[in-house]
């Protein structure tokens, strides 16, 4: 016998509201992650980085921008909603609702900073 | 209801691997995190200009800043190689005793392997001399 309610059960969302959404997008990130860390990781890693010159000149090329972009985007979307889980797990009550604004506000501030630095490098 | 017992408990069970490795997954996914600061950092030093830049290579690629980058070098590493394998769980697949053990020793090998490669490479890039 279920306690759910025939209208919760239709919904689907569980306790928390908003049923699968956050365990499914942490993974259709990790997805979307797999092509863009090989191929940041690659092309970083095979550049001189202790040139200025050599690093702005290939991250300032158009598509080179954009895909920088959207790892940015990405991993911080996908830090977030990893972050959030472990603040889940181990904290309570005001503690957890601190910790998950302060996470929040953070991540927002990273991918802000990191999309604004790569749109200077590639406005310029 | 205060009283219920919460998930995760880390003190009651015996460490196996299976406990390690997840727990090893969550612990780099943290470290990740912060690396994703870091990495942040090093775009604003480099839309700052060249001076900034240059003071930004420095401090990482002093001693401490090595150790610092190999650290989260591991933990992008071993957190993209365990990441696939849990993702390979959630379609039902290698769940299995002996699967689950044998992806294990691949993760571990692959990402130990990999990060060394990442930090020889990592350590070429930043010095004018080419390969050391």
């Amino acid at each position: 016998m279920s306690l759910r309610s025939p209208l919760g059960r239709v919904l689907g969302r569980g306790s928390s509201g908003e049923g699968v959404h956050h365990w499914w997008v942490q993974r259709v990130t990790a997805i979307a992650l797999i092509p863009l860390l090989l191929w940041f990781g690659g092309s970083i890693l095979s550049l001189p980085l202790h040139s200025y010159e050599a690093v702005r000149g290939w991250l300032g090329q158009p598509w080179v921008a954009l895909l920088t972009i959207l790892l940015l985007f990405t991993l911080v979307w996908h830090s977030k909603l990893g972050v959030e889980v472990v603040i889940e797990d181990y904290a309570h009550g005001g503690a957890k609702t601190t910790l998950l604004l302060l996470s929040a506000f953070i991540h927002v501030l990273a991918g802000a900073a990191g999309i604004f630095a790569v749109l200077m490098l590639a406005l310029a | 209801m205060n009283q219920r017992p919460l998930s995760p408990h880390l003190t009651v069970y015996k460490l196996g691997y299976t406990m390690l490795l997840s727990g090893t997954h969550r612990i780099t996914g943290l470290v990740a995190s912060v690396g994703l600061l870091l990495f942040v950092w090093w775009l604003m030093a480099l839309a700052s200009g060249p001076d900034a830049y240059a003071d930004a290579m420095k401090l990482l690629g002093s001693p401490f800043g090595r150790l610092v980058l190999a650290g989260f070098a591991f933990s992008v590493v071993y957190h993209f190689c365990n990441g696939i394998r849990h993702m390979l769980w959630d379609t039902g697949r290698g769940l299995e005793r002996a699967q689950a053990r044998r992806s294990a020793v691949v993760v571990v090998v692959a990402a130990l392997l990999t990060t060394a490669l990442v930090i020889w490479l990592g350590c070429a890039a930043m010095t004018n001399t080419g390969v050391p």
